[in-house]
């Protein structure tokens, strides 16, 4: 203090000075405060989308993991040949219209002699999935010469007995308040004590297609949908993609013209994908008569949606080519054509890549445009090529989530986590992609 | 090795938007209500599974939207069959018949009961028909010939005997068929209680329904999607909050929420089948005789469905959730499915 009075006397800019440096001391600590609380916010802002994050999965694989097994029980079955195939032809018409749902009923009656009432031999027969008899009748058209003999069938379990076993119903809530009846829990306790009741993978899940009982249904059907759909999709948007993006880059003229197609292709990016939908709807099937439902015309509309995504990648990997390069090719005499596609092309590959990677996952995830052109269905058969109507992953999920049994709650999450996987492996593929073969100049 | 893959990209692209034009087909389409959905899906997985016939694709496309479609031609680009949650309307059979599509058999393949549920957590409630109409109407009567905005806040203001609570209804938007059905049923039904508005409608019709069918819009009932899984989570996590969803989904949530009563009729299998609980409706699809010789399997898509395995009071479909016909019209629909009838007269 005794030295800024002294100052004061010598001279006017010794007053300034050392009052300006006052100034910053008193500050410094008020300016540090905020730096540290800035970062604080920068931290508790990440910390919170982590843990949203970690809420997400952890919901999500915790639901899922259900999913992953099956309720099957080990039932010993007589195949009588009067059942099945009375005229001893070995038709496999008769065969496979044989009814085993008889054979089934007898083999869980037996187990149970002293089910009798009418009422209660059904409710004892649901707890067998209804998909049960399609499991002998595979394995007798397969091998026609198990006719006659005993054997012991590994089959899945309805979707409630499936749910008692992993706890989703419980047994403790009055009855009134449960799908699966006392007698129903009391029989499926003696099959336990029996051992022939076991809980095994789901195979089926990874390898049928759909079905109303979310027993036998499976992701496959959607998984190879979407495999068509992304095939169309990377056919149509790849070189559409790329050839407008090499023109607008190296050979077109800047002008008016240029100009209003670089906007637009800017401004198509941000269009809402359901617009997609909707001109697929009118353009593909409404003129062109295209099938509906079918991946081809999917994936023609994600090919639209996903072009421009594609063509700004790909304008951007070939203008961080550095000019030295076209100037050295030319410099040796190469055609303009050559220049590109000898060099800059195969330069800027990893970056069209990885935007083209970018643009097919953001493909996959998609539903909006897919409902307008009837993806939205429910379909069985396991898709054989682009033009068999088909679903997709995200549009089996939006399904699943909407259907009444409880069972396909435990399906949705898995679906999901297939999903996701699948978008988590193409993103790592992006991003080796440009790890491995991205060059800096 | 570029200019190769981008040739054979541009040719394959080619081929295959080429092929595809023109395309017949071999097995049946089906669109419509998403009310029916489940029980045609579940049709048509045992249709597929048990026949040589390939499985029928369905789509839920809302009952509005899929006769649209139904009534928009002949020929294999156009459905076979659309289900409806409720019966096909004039205006639509004479659009169907502008385009061609004259034949039409209609099946009625059973009921449906739509439930105002609670959660469990919270007692169940006692309703009259009239009592919903009061809660959730957009103007209710004031004395004779006058209409005032809905002022009710609880169930209280509506009813003394109902809980103190504030009105609070989750349900399916205008577009849905659930909601149209729950408007004529439950809404109507109450609003039909006060005379004078119950003699306007040989007077004057359209004023009528906009006072019987219109649903308040100040926050007492909350539109909550087609979803109805969506409903029955968030009546979990709110118990002081109803929801409107079909029968079915009550039947498979029973630990979780319980469905009002009625006019002193709670929704049971049993009082939805005879008729008794009274906001029911009736589902349908409806069959373009055209398509009959062209797409294979249709007749034998509408016998599977009208068996009485399926909608038969002990068939599949009743594990769904369909609450079926009493035996006299099951033989009725039977009989037309088999004939393939013209058999709408409305």
């Amino acid at each position: 203090m005794t030295d800024a009075t002294t100052m004061n006397a010598v001279s006017g800019s010794g007053l300034r000075k050392s009052h300006s440096g006052d100034i910053v001391k008193a500050s410094l600590k008020r300016r540090y405060a905020a730096e540290k609380r800035f970062r604080a916010y920068g931290i508790a802002a990440i910390l919170f989308a982590l843990s949203m994050l970690a809420i997400l999965f952890s919901t999500i694989i915790g639901k899922a993991v259900p999913a992953l097994t099956q309720t099957m029980i080990q039932l010993e079955i007589t195949l009588y040949p009067q059942d099945i195939d009375p005229d001893g032809t070995r038709d496999p018409d008769v065969l496979s219209t044989a009814n085993y749902r008889k054979l089934i009923r007898q083999a869980m009656f037996d187990l149970f002699p002293d089910v009798t009432s009418r009422r209660d031999k059904r409710q004892l027969y649901d707890m067998i999935s209804p998909g049960a008899v399609f499991t002998i009748r595979d394995q007798v058209l397969k091998d026609p010469s198990l006719i006659g003999q005993r054997m012991t069938f590994q089959m899945p379990m309805s979707d409630d007995i499936d749910q008692l076993n992993k706890g989703a119903i419980r047994a403790d809530l009055p009855e009134s308040e449960r799908r699966v009846n006392d007698k129903q829990i009391a029989w499926f306790k003696r099959l336990e004590s029996r051992g022939i009741v076991e809980t095994v993978f789901n195979t089926t899940f990874f390898t049928a297609g759909d079905s109303r009982e979310p027993e036998l249904a499976g992701i496959w059907g959607a998984a190879v949908g979407s495999f068509f759909t992304m095939m169309v999709t990377l056919l149509i948007a790849f070189p559409i993609g790329v050839l407008s993006a090499v023109y607008l880059e190296e050979f077109a003229p800047v002008n008016r013209w240029t100009q209003a197609i670089e906007v637009n292709i800017n401004n198509l990016a941000a269009v809402p994908s359901i617009v997609f939908g909707l001109l697929g709807l009118a353009v593909f099937i409404n003129f062109f008569g295209m099938p509906r439902s079918a991946p081809v015309v999917g994936g023609l509309v994600l090919a639209l949606m996903t072009l421009p995504t594609i063509i700004i990648a790909a304008r951007s990997a070939l203008k961080s080519v550095p000019p030295s390069i076209r100037e050295a090719a030319f410099g040796l005499g190469a055609s303009h054509l050559q220049v590109i596609t000898h060099h800059v092309l195969p330069l800027a590959m990893p970056g069209i890549l990885t935007g083209t990677i970018i643009g097919m996952a953001q493909a996959l995830g998609e539903t909006a445009p897919l409902l307008m052109i009837g993806m939205v269905a429910f379909i069985v058969d396991i898709p054989g090529g682009p033009l068999d109507p088909s679903t997709v992953l995200p549009v089996q999920i939006f399904i699943w989530a909407d259907s009444p049994e409880r069972a396909f709650v435990e399906r949705t999450s898995a679906a999901i986590c297939v999903l996701l996987s699948f978008l988590v492996i193409m993103n790592v593929g992006a991003v080796l992609l440009r790890k491995r073969f991205e060059r800096k100049w | 090795m570029i200019r190769k893959t981008l040739a054979f990209a541009a040719v394959a692209g080619m081929a295959l938007s080429v092929s595809t034009i023109a395309e017949a087909r071999d097995q049946i389409r089906i669109v419509g209500s998403s009310t029916v959905f489940p029980f045609s899906t579940a049709v048509a997985e045992q249709f597929g599974k048990t026949t040589k016939f390939k499985t029928p694709v369905v789509e839920s496309t809302g009952s509005g939207g899929g006769l649209k479609l139904f009534c928009a031609g002949i020929g294999a680009q156009h459905p076979d069959m659309t289900n409806a949650s409720r019966r096909i309307k004039k205006s639509e059979v004479e659009r169907c018949a502008k385009n061609g599509v004259t034949d039409i058999t209609e099946i009625k393949v059973g009921y449906d009961g739509i439930v105002l549920a609670n959660s469990k957590a919270a007692p169940q409630m006692k309703l009259s028909r009239k009592h919903i109409f009061l809660a959730l109407a957009k103007d209710i009567p004031a004395g004779e010939g006058k209409l005032i905005p809905n002022p009710h806040k609880t169930w209280k203001d509506v009813d003394p005997s109902l809980p103190d609570k504030k009105i609070e209804v989750l349900g399916p938007p205008p577009t849905s068929g659930t909601r149209d059905a729950f408007a004529e049923l439950a809404l109507e039904g109450g609003c039909k209680k006060f005379d004078w508005i119950k003699a306007m409608k040989k007077k004057d019709k359209k004023k009528y329904k906009a006072v019987c069918h219109s649903v308040r819009e100040d926050g007492a009932y909350v539109e909550a999607g087609e979803n109805d899984v969506l409903i029955v989570r968030k009546l979990e996590a709110n118990p002081n909050a109803y929801g409107v969803f079909g029968y079915s989904f009550l039947d498979q949530n029973a630990d979780k929420v319980q469905g009002s009563i009625v006019d002193g009729q709670a929704p049971t299998f049993e009082a939805i089948s005879d008729g008794s609980y009274p906001v029911s409706r009736s589902l349908y699809f409806y069959v373009k005789k055209a398509h009959v010789g062209s797409i294979p399997g249709m007749k034998e898509y509408v016998a599977e469905f009208t068996s009485e395995k399926a909608f038969g009071p002990d068939g599949y479909l009743t594990d769904k959730g369909l609450i079926p016909m009493g035996e006299k019209e099951r033989k009725k629909f039977q009989a037309d499915g088999k004939a393939m009838a013209n058999n709408i007269n409305l």
